[in-house]
């Protein structure tokens, strides 16, 4: 047991508790209130934005699984930084009216706003339901950044033993995201990224430095793993592969559910504007931890016999911990894990106070309960936020672990099917509801059929168009396949005069800012 | 606040969010090592690089178009 470790990372945890407890009262509002718990009152400006969104999207899970691929497969594993920097203009061209029309309208989910735009109450609970379906193995895998960490410092045990501190983290978890709803995560946040910050600066210059220098790291990595293999004949192989998974995965990042919850947070329109042009900040951080793997096979932690055991349990995603156990003293370890087991909760607590905002805004209450008074609807939320916690941590604890991964897999080729509804029905309403629920249904059943085409191992799809193969992001085809199915029945539906619904949004509704900063 | 037709003029701003998207996803311009950087491989700094001007870019279009 690393018990200098363990008492930095425990005190670090401590102060975070406490935090999400104060969080309660932190510019205080009625929690009562769905929009208020699970929205934090829409009052957060351009800073805590700033952290909200970094805390959320940029994920403990990320932070241990892409220097990992890096680490185990090279330079494909940086397809991480394209995708984070193309996803910002298309947010900065997108998402500023869906925060507009959501403010508008009071909407709380993106399957409010659909709702409202086609009137169709079957669309908006597909879409709800894809929400919550993708969000579910996402809290998952941020477990698995707790549990690395904490087995770096010593427990490793197996059965209930071995899982009590991940019980132990996420109950505190749960309670405090319970009683302050999107204010706890916000505050956290704050300190989660300054640690993450701390950390991740000190190690792209201690480290190096014990190395001989980035020229020497990247000089003694094998040039099969430093460049992506160059397409054999009749193939794009991995430069297809490459550009969709960036491409796809930018356009999927912002439809998930903790992404839209956090933007409809925000206090303006202004402040997700301005923010597009902040947050690739958080883009290059991401690089450089990408970075990271590449120094752990440079320092070769994956051959010292110390580490062994955990390469064993934990794969590849042991390559950072083991770095750092390696590089740090036992103190600055317990200080970066707890930056990444903190850096597990803030996620873990917007995404599942996302899935409770879906499930009581647009499942319980159009279809269990329509009468439901305010304070029953965010009283559900709140107990929805536990239930959902509860599922991630049973999911972890009794299977495994490549359940998690291959569900989140595909969790992204199911949510980009959202994006026809959601995306383009906030620049148009030309889509008929009846033909985007059409597509929606062909894009999820040919996604999940491609991943399961892969064994559920991977989601790069060998598309064959006459002779040529094209590797590709299997979300990607699948949502042409939903586009080309919404287009042709919406001409069909037309013709044959099916009612497309009422608009329950207006034009000007799109471009509104709040009264504060007009 | 801009008046209605400059904002309406100022919608063709929105066209220089399409550069980042050719710069970093024309993948086979910068799969390789060489121009080195500091001994940083062309694939790496390059990427790097653009995380930059992509968001000088973005932070044009949002006061452009503001």
């Amino acid at each position: 047991m690393n018990w200098t470790a363990l008492t930095v990372f425990i005190l670090l945890f401590a102060i975070v508790t406490v935090l999400g407890f104060v969080a309660a009262r932190w510019r205080q509002g009625n929690l009562d209130q769905l929009h208020e718990w699970g929205l934090a009152g829409r009052r957060f400006g351009t800073v805590i934005t700033w952290f909200l969104l970094g805390g959320d999207l940029y994920t403990a899970y990320t932070f241990i699984a892409v220097p990992a691929l890096m680490f185990g497969a090279g330079a494909i594993g940086l397809f991480a930084l394209p995708y984070t920097i193309v996803v910002y203009p298309f947010v900065l061209m997108v998402f500023p009216r869906l925060w507009s029309v959501a403010h508008k309208r009071g909407y709380i989910t993106a399957a409010d706003f659909v709702h409202g735009r086609y009137d169709s109450p079957v669309l908006a609970l597909l879409i709800a339901l894809t929400g919550i379906l993708a969000t579910m193995p996402y809290i998952a895998l941020q477990l698995v950044g707790i549990q690395v960490v904490i087995g770096a410092m010593g427990f490793h045990g197996t059965g209930i033993i071995g899982d009590l501190p991940l019980i132990i983290a996420f109950a505190i978890l749960a309670a405090y995201t319970y009683t302050s709803g999107l204010r706890a995560p916000a505050i956290i946040a704050v300190v989660k990224d300054a640690l993450i910050y701390i950390t991740v600066i000190a190690a792209v210059i201690i480290i190096p430095q014990q190395l001989g220098g980035f020229a020497h790291i990247f000089s003694s990595i094998p040039e099969k793993k430093l460049l992506l293999p160059v397409p054999p004949a009749g193939s794009l192989g991995a430069y297809s592969a490459y550009a969709t998974l960036a491409f796809g995965s930018a356009l999927t990042l912002f439809l998930y559910p903790h992404s839209v919850t956090g933007v409809l947070s925000a206090s303006s329109r202004k402040v997700i504007r301005r923010n597009t042009a902040l947050l690739p900040a958080y883009t290059f951080l991401l690089g450089l931890i990408a970075l990271l793997g590449y120094m752990a096979l440079v320092a070769g932690v994956h051959d010292m016999p110390a580490y062994a055991p955990y390469f064993k349990q934990y794969g590849p995603n042991f390559a950072v911990p083991a770095l750092i156990l390696h590089s740090f003293p036992a103190w600055f370890a317990g200080f970066a894990f707890g930056a990444i087991a903190i850096g597990a909760l803030v996620p873990a607590a917007i995404m599942s106070i996302a899935a409770a905002n879906l499930f009581t805004r647009n499942i319980y209450r159009p279809y269990v309960r329509p009468n439901c008074t305010d304070k029953q609807e965010s009283s559900m939320a709140k107990l929805i936020s536990l239930v959902v916690k509860v599922g991630a941590l049973a999911f972890i604890i009794f299977l495994p672990l490549k359940y998690a991964i291959q569900l989140q897999l595909l969790g992204g080729v199911w949510i980009i099917q959202t994006l026809p509804a959601i995306v383009i029905g906030l620049f148009s309403r030309w889509l008929h509801r009846w033909a985007l629920v059409l597509g929606w249904l062909a894009g999820m059943v040919s996604g999940t059929w491609m991943v399961a085409s892969l064994q559920f191992k991977g989601t790069v799809y060998p598309l064959h168009l006459s002779g040529l193969t094209i590797p590709g992001y299997a979300a990607l085809y699948a949502l042409v396949i939903n586009l080309v199915v919404a287009a042709v029945f919406t001409v069909v539906f037309n013709v044959l005069g099916v009612s497309s619904g009422k608009d329950h949004t207006a034009q000007d509704d799109y471009e509104a800012d709040s009264d504060a900063s007009a | 606040m801009t008046n209605e037709s400059t904002s309406r003029g100022s919608k063709l701003w929105y066209l220089l969010l399409i550069i980042p998207y050719i710069g970093v996803l024309w993948v086979p311009f910068f799969n390789s090592i060489q121009p080195e950087f500091n001994g940083i491989p062309f694939f790496y700094w390059y990427q790097f690089l653009w995380v930059i001007i992509s968001a000088v870019l973005t932070w044009i279009v949002y006061r452009a178009t503001g």
